[in-house]
């Protein structure tokens, strides 16, 4: 699966609050949620962002609450994928449930600024910054992990078997 | 082995385990509350499951946006209901019965020495208190467990704290886990388990220790665990109506890291905004004024902790410029408060008492900041607007300075009372 898309960067330990603030937490709908996708660290993000667009993220990326909404947000605000130097362990696992792509790449995630567009097989785990004409390596996910991310979840996933 | 690996050993089937490995294990109890519950039922739905596996292993707790704030909380909690009466799920806590989750389930021995626990709560690592292996997941993972009663983990690493020597006055286990945290980082023990051990710990009460437990999601870890002993025993004996297992970590067992500290040299902690990790020591903290003060949550709403809170504000008035919100954590602690006279204690002090409610630790009702605001909290989270707007700020700390602080109108040990 190739996805292509504008980096939108963030610091270390963005936490669920941000990703998804609380006070709309009395709502499941996936479109609701994501009209705050990431409201309390940059209101316009919504605004900015273009649909297959990319999270570049530092260290420890979806700290805090265990709220699945955090990564569904993220995905129905139509963001193809998050990289970061490492993720929450929690929320790692959220999102591959609910099939949103993350890699975990510290070379990426220093060397990419903010606007480059880049370019990610999730197969091989090849990150390329078409901006800046460099390429990152990340792991790739496990063959059984890609096939739960492009079912679109864990649930479809296992539903399809 | 840890005492965590052999608890996961024994629900994977297996005579052992090593960090790293992968596994499918039973679980004893799978939980959700009014806010991750709904999204795991439609999930549920989907994968099209009629029956979950055991109406009697799983908890439903309607405790984050109650008594319902407003007309969604509302719908979501009644999704929530209708689901448990539909399956008839045994432990399904409604408002009347209901108390904060991480509260609630220890003290209804619910959860065991060996179990393993899933719950759709970060907090769920609480439950280490009592000798369990208990972790948070999404709705997902939680819709997973409903039907079929197990789950997959990656055995984590061990991290072991020990904590020698005794403890100063007004220092609890909240001080100890900011300690801590404020050490490793809030990813100091990513992806690991954090076993808690020593002198200190080991006359540290069960209330003391689920404080700690519940944090360990704070530094990052997977769970927290304090291998059972007496303490622990005294605590799940008269409230198990089923069988559990007592398990402790081998002697010569290695961990990814042993941190050893000296309790005697630690004082009262305050968790600056907007990271737990910004831990200060009380005679540190310098003018700092707030507006308000919470005392309750998952972290500090148990008896031990308004005992704590009660004993500084007897005779005293919360300072006029602070508003002090007291949540006790279940429908049982109220009661017990009520009939210690401590709920007197803190309506004549000025402050207020609040059913319970996860409600202003996570910005959701009953105490929310304005812009600029500043309020002391037992809770556990200092996240930018947390309890409110995105520009009001929350100082984590534990009863005793949550108390003081609320008196003096500024962050204060209770010394200075």
């Amino acid at each position: 699966m190739k996805l292509t898309g504008k980096a939108w960067k963030f610091g270390d330990d963005v936490n669920t609050d941000e990703i998804i603030p609380a006070r709309y937490l009395n709502v499941s709908d996936a479109f609701e949620l994501a009209a705050h996708c990431m409201e309390d660290i940059d209101p316009d993000f919504m605004k900015k962002i273009s649909k297959g667009d990319i999270i570049v993220a530092d260290k420890n990326f979806g700290c805090g609450s265990s709220r699945e909404h955090a990564p569904l947000a993220i995905k129905t605000a139509g963001i193809s994928c998050v990289i970061a130097k490492s993720f929450a362990r929690i929320f790692y696992r959220n999102s591959i449930n609910i099939g949103l792509p993350i890699l975990e790449c510290a070379e990426a995630a220093s060397k990419i600024s903010e606007g480059d567009q880049i370019e990610i097989d999730l197969s091989s785990g090849i990150i390329i910054n078409l901006t800046k004409k460099e390429t990152y390596k990340a792991q790739p996910f496990p063959e059984f992990m890609q096939k739960i991310i492009s079912a679109g979840g864990l649930m479809n996933y296992v539903t399809s078997r | 082995m840890t005492i965590t690996e052999k608890i996961l050993a024994h629900h994977a089937g297996k005579d052992s385990v090593v960090p790293g490995e992968l596994i499918m294990a039973k679980l004893d109890v799978v939980l959700a509350n009014d806010i991750t519950a709904p999204l795991g039922i439609e999930e549920f739905r989907k994968a099209g499951a009629k029956k979950v596996f055991d109406k009697d292993k799983i908890v439903l707790v309607a405790d984050h946006f109650t008594p319902n704030k407003d007309i969604k909380s509302a719908e979501q909690v009644k999704y929530m209901r209708d689901f448990a009466r539909e399956q008839e799920i045994t432990h399904f806590y409604d408002v009347g019965q209901m108390g904060i989750e991480h509260a609630l389930l220890p003290e209804q021995g619910l959860v065991l020495p060996g179990d393993t626990i899933l719950g759709a709560d970060s907090h769920t690592c609480t439950y280490g208190a009592v000798g369990a292996f208990s972790t948070g997941s999404g709705s997902t993972d939680f819709a997973s467990a409903m039907i079929t009663g197990e789950a997959w983990f990656k055995v984590p690493e061990s991290l072991k704290f020990v904590f020698n020597g005794k403890l100063n006055k007004w220092v609890g286990g909240k001080d100890l886990i900011l300690y801590i945290i404020g050490d490793i980082g809030v990813d100091g023990a990513l992806y690991r388990a954090m076993e808690f051990a020593g002198s200190a710990i080991s006359s540290l009460s069960i209330d003391g220790r689920l404080t700690m437990c519940n944090m360990a999601i704070e530094a990052g870890g997977k769970s927290g665990i304090v291998p059972p002993d007496d303490i622990t025993l005294k605590y799940v004996k008269p409230r198990a109506k089923r069988e559990f297992k007592i398990y402790a970590s081998d002697t010569d067992t290695k961990y990814c890291d042993i941190r050893e500290y000296d309790a005697s040299k630690i004082e009262p902690q305050v968790a600056f905004p907007f990271k737990p990790e910004n831990t200060k020591g009380i005679s540190e903290v310098g003018n700092v004024t707030i507006d308000q003060s919470v005392i309750g949550s998952c972290t500090n709403g148990r008896m031990e902790d308004l005992r704590i809170a009660a004993g500084i504000l007897k005779g005293k008035k919360v300072h006029p410029y602070v508003r002090l919100i007291v949540l006790p954590g279940t429908q049982t602690i109220y009661l017990q408060a009520l009939r210690e006279g401590l709920i007197e204690i803190f309506v004549e002090s000025g402050g207020v008492v609040s059913t319970p409610t996860c409600g202003p630790c996570l910005g959701g009702h009953m105490g929310i900041l304005a812009n600029g605001e500043r309020s002391i909290s037992t809770t556990n989270r200092n996240f930018r607007g947390r309890m409110g707007h995105i520009d009001s700020e929350v100082y984590l700390s534990g009863p005793a300075i949550a108390a003081a602080s609320a008196v003096l109108g500024r962050i204060a040990s209770p010394e200075e009372i």
